[in-house]
């Protein structure tokens, strides 16, 4: 694996092998040794062309507990309204010494067209591009759906992954669709029908317009976050009513399985699509996934720079 | 003396025969012509009408690093074209007599084919003022097309009040069909691909209802409209419906779309980003047969330059547009001929004949004595494999580099002036003729 672009581009080993991967980590490093050499003396840079603070800061802090050198390289807005081209701003950072680049894009395809155009050497891990993918997003996702069904370890079937929002603007619906599906499980996507892509009929998920009907039988419920520029355009009425047909109020909250988990990639809306009673309840895995996020990012990061075996407790590699 | 003589040279009913040009114009057919200044002996190969193109970007004045008006009708020449149509949207906008003067002037001092500037509709291409149709009509460039290609003229009113105004000077509009609250910041055909990769989608429906729209405004004022680059199925059938109404309408399709389709941006190489966009495998096959059937009257290139640095960079942020001119014939040929779809009397029609009928451009379209010497020759059995830093344009974005395709052009002749032999320009070019020029 040279980048990490697509989860459309990983099989379910590759996947399981990154899950396996930031376990192994998580154990190392949950000892006395919190950070590991093996990344010392590479460089990762950060190339953030959108507002991403905590993708930016989880990337950050896993390449620092590997030891590498981290370069954060933030440019809000397009290339071409900063004035220099994605290819030069990718080249200049790569002369400084980059080993791999981690970009966020708002614009989809952008971390293909960084790896794939022949502009640069360095890996590239896509950190969220436009609409498209959230790779790292999805594979934190599926740790943490696995830590809490140990049945499951490499194989989902049986699972029931109810995604809830805005699924047509959405990299995470993207890459987790993609990624469940994969791994065996089911998926709903849940959502007014002006929020769901066209074609959405062709993808492996089932879909429905009522999170009331399916609640009850997921065992995993990801509310996606209503971006802010979606509440004037008219996909929803107001947030009132989108809050009360796909938020995940006191009601169905008490209607979820128990042993099912509510998952969020965060930042959340507290009160539009959760309530706090919903994101603070026992059932709420989103502080844990923040945390994973550091683990799979560390593992993605280990694998890409050519990591061959994962230093056990105590030995220096 | 006979200016050029070409020798052997095969008609569309597959007789051979010699053509005797003088004066820029065809003198004689038959066989066994003899005595001239310059003899060329074509072989055998295809002679054809040099084709019309009624949707060209040539750039100037204003964006000359991409094309120039001599750059663009050297394409054009290679490509077999002896007539071409510059499109309004130049910096400044053709949209005044001045300005389409200056197109036109560039067009006869590049001399290697006619260069028939398109007016805008409104000033600045902006839709909200009517531009001087009738200034640009009357000007020496004599526009009797306007279109504010790349954009479209949205408002009814405006398209009405358009299409009833240019009756007098017997004007056309190219309506470029895009309702633009349906696409706003689209990037690529709506469907399946774009769900997939995550760019926002162009749906059908934003070209067809302006489609039908304009299709029942040309007949309520009974006008001509012209509907530039077709490209969905849906677009097609109401195209042929209006046809079966009598309403004055017609269509164009362009290589691009008869034969690409939208799944070719899963790579996100910008080189495919094209307004209209590519669409899907059925919408292809229905522009096909509505060529085939005449319910699209014309191809048209909607050749359109840009220079590197606006394709080589993320898919949102590139121009859209592909260039055309000189891949244009061995597209419609591997889309429409290698598929039995047509033979190459339509191809003559819709690529020369139909084209300077729609827009008045009488020395072009025909193969007769006594009309001007505007003809190409064509090797309908050579291949030959695209290499976008062999072209004229002074752009390279070609979405068909590196594919092998049928038919080359071998010779162009504008007003009897070899302006290509053996696929190369000559350096040749017309120096005018005030017996030749087209009024």
């Amino acid at each position: 694996m040279k980048n990490l672009l697509s989860i459309q581009d990983l099989d379910s080993a590759s996947i399981v092998e990154i899950l396996n991967t930031a376990r192994e980590l998580a154990r190392i490093t949950d000892g006395p040794m919190k950070k590991l050499p093996t990344l010392r003396g590479r460089t990762v840079v950060n190339l953030f062309f959108e507002d991403s603070t905590r993708t930016r800061l989880s990337f950050e802090a896993a390449a620092k507990r590997l030891s590498a050198d981290v370069i954060s390289f933030s440019a809000k807005g397009s290339s071409v309204s900063k004035g220099e081209s994605l290819k030069d701003t990718a080249q200049t950072l790569e002369a400084m010494g980059a080993d791999l680049i981690v970009i966020r894009h708002s614009a989809s395809g952008a971390a293909k067209r960084l790896a794939e155009s022949g502009w640069i050497q360095s890996a590239v891990v896509n950190a969220g591009d436009g609409m498209h993918e959230h790779p790292t997003q999805a594979l934190l996702d599926a740790y943490t759906i696995r830590a809490h069904f140990p049945d499951h370890e490499n194989d989902f079937s049986g699972l029931h992954v109810g995604i809830v929002g805005d699924i047509l603007h959405s990299r995470v619906a993207r890459s987790n669709v993609i990624l469940l599906n994969k791994l065996g499980a089911t998926v709903t996507l849940i959502a007014p029908p002006t929020l769901l892509p066209i074609g959405v009929s062709q993808w492996p998920v089932q879909v429905s317009h009522s999170l009331d009907e399916v609640i009850g039988t997921l065992d995993a419920v990801m509310m996606l976050r209503i971006q802010s520029e979606r509440m004037n355009d008219s996909f929803f009425p107001s947030e009132r009513e989108y809050s009360r047909d796909f938020g995940l109020g006191a009601q169905r909250l008490a209607a979820l399985k128990k042993e099912a988990i509510i998952m969020h990639p965060g930042p959340m809306n507290r009160g539009l699509e959760i309530s706090a009673a919903s994101a603070d309840s026992p059932q709420s895995v989103i502080l844990e996934q923040v945390a994973n996020g550091i683990l799979v990012r560390m593992a993605v990061l280990y694998l890409l720079l050519g990591g061959t075996r994962i230093p056990t407790e105590g030995v220096l590699v | 003396m006979t200016q050029v003589l070409i020798k052997n040279a095969r008609m569309l009913d597959d007789h051979i025969v010699d053509i005797a040009i003088t004066d820029g114009r065809i003198y004689e057919i038959g066989s066994d012509l003899t005595g001239a200044y310059e003899v060329v002996d074509v072989a055998k190969k295809l002679v054809l009408p040099g084709f019309v193109d009624l949707h060209t970007h040539l750039r100037a004045p204003g964006k000359e690093n991409s094309e120039t008006v001599l750059s663009g009708s050297q394409a054009a020449a290679r490509g077999g074209y002896t007539a071409l149509s510059a499109m309004a949207n130049t910096s400044p906008v053709a949209d005044t007599a001045g300005v389409v003067e200056q197109v036109a002037r560039l067009g006869r001092e590049a001399g290697i084919c006619d260069v028939f500037p398109i007016g805008a509709v409104t000033v600045g291409l902006k839709g909200e003022v009517m531009a001087e149709m009738s200034a640009m009509a009357q000007s020496a460039a004599k526009v009797r097309i306007f279109s504010d290609d790349g954009n479209c003229v949205s408002d009814p009113l405006m398209m009405r009040r358009a299409l009833e105004y240019v009756k007098s000077f017997d004007g056309i509009i190219a309506q470029h069909a895009q309702e633009p609250a349906l696409t706003r910041d689209s990037q690529m055909n709506e469907g399946v691909v774009s769900s997939k990769l995550g760019l926002k989608g162009w749906p059908s429906i934003a070209e067809e209802s302006i489609i039908a729209r304009d299709i029942l405004i040309a007949h309520y004022v009974g006008s001509r409209l012209h509907i530039c680059h077709l490209t969905t199925a849906g677009g097609v059938e109401l195209v042929r419906w209006a046809k079966s109404q009598g309403i004055k309408v017609t269509a164009e399709v362009t290589p691009h779309h008869l034969l690409l389709t939208d799944t070719l941006a899963e790579s996100y190489d910008a080189v495919y980003k094209v307004n209209p966009p590519l669409r899907t495998q059925s919408d292809v096959l229905a522009l096909r047969t509505g060529l085939a059937d005449g319910t699209i009257d014309i191809v048209a290139t909607d050749h359109a330059p840009h220079p590197i640095e606006d394709k080589e960079c993320e898919w949102n942020a590139a121009a859209f547009g592909m260039l055309g001119l000189e891949t244009a014939l061995s597209v419609v040929v591997e889309s429409m001929i290698s598929t039995k779809l047509m033979d190459w009397a339509r191809l003559s029609s819709v690529m020369s004949t139909t084209p300077a009928q729609i827009a008045g451009y009488t020395e072009h379209g025909r193969l007769a004595v006594g009309g001007a010497a505007n003809l190409t020759i064509i090797d309908p059995d050579s291949r030959w494999s695209v290499d976008r830093s062999k072209s004229s344009s002074r752009s390279v974005n070609t979405p068909f580099h590196g594919m092998e395709l049928p038919a080359t052009v071998v010779h162009t002749f504008f007003n009897g002036v070899h302006v290509v032999n053996n696929g190369q320009i000559t350096g040749n070019r017309y120096e005018g003729n005030s017996k030749v020029r087209s009024e």
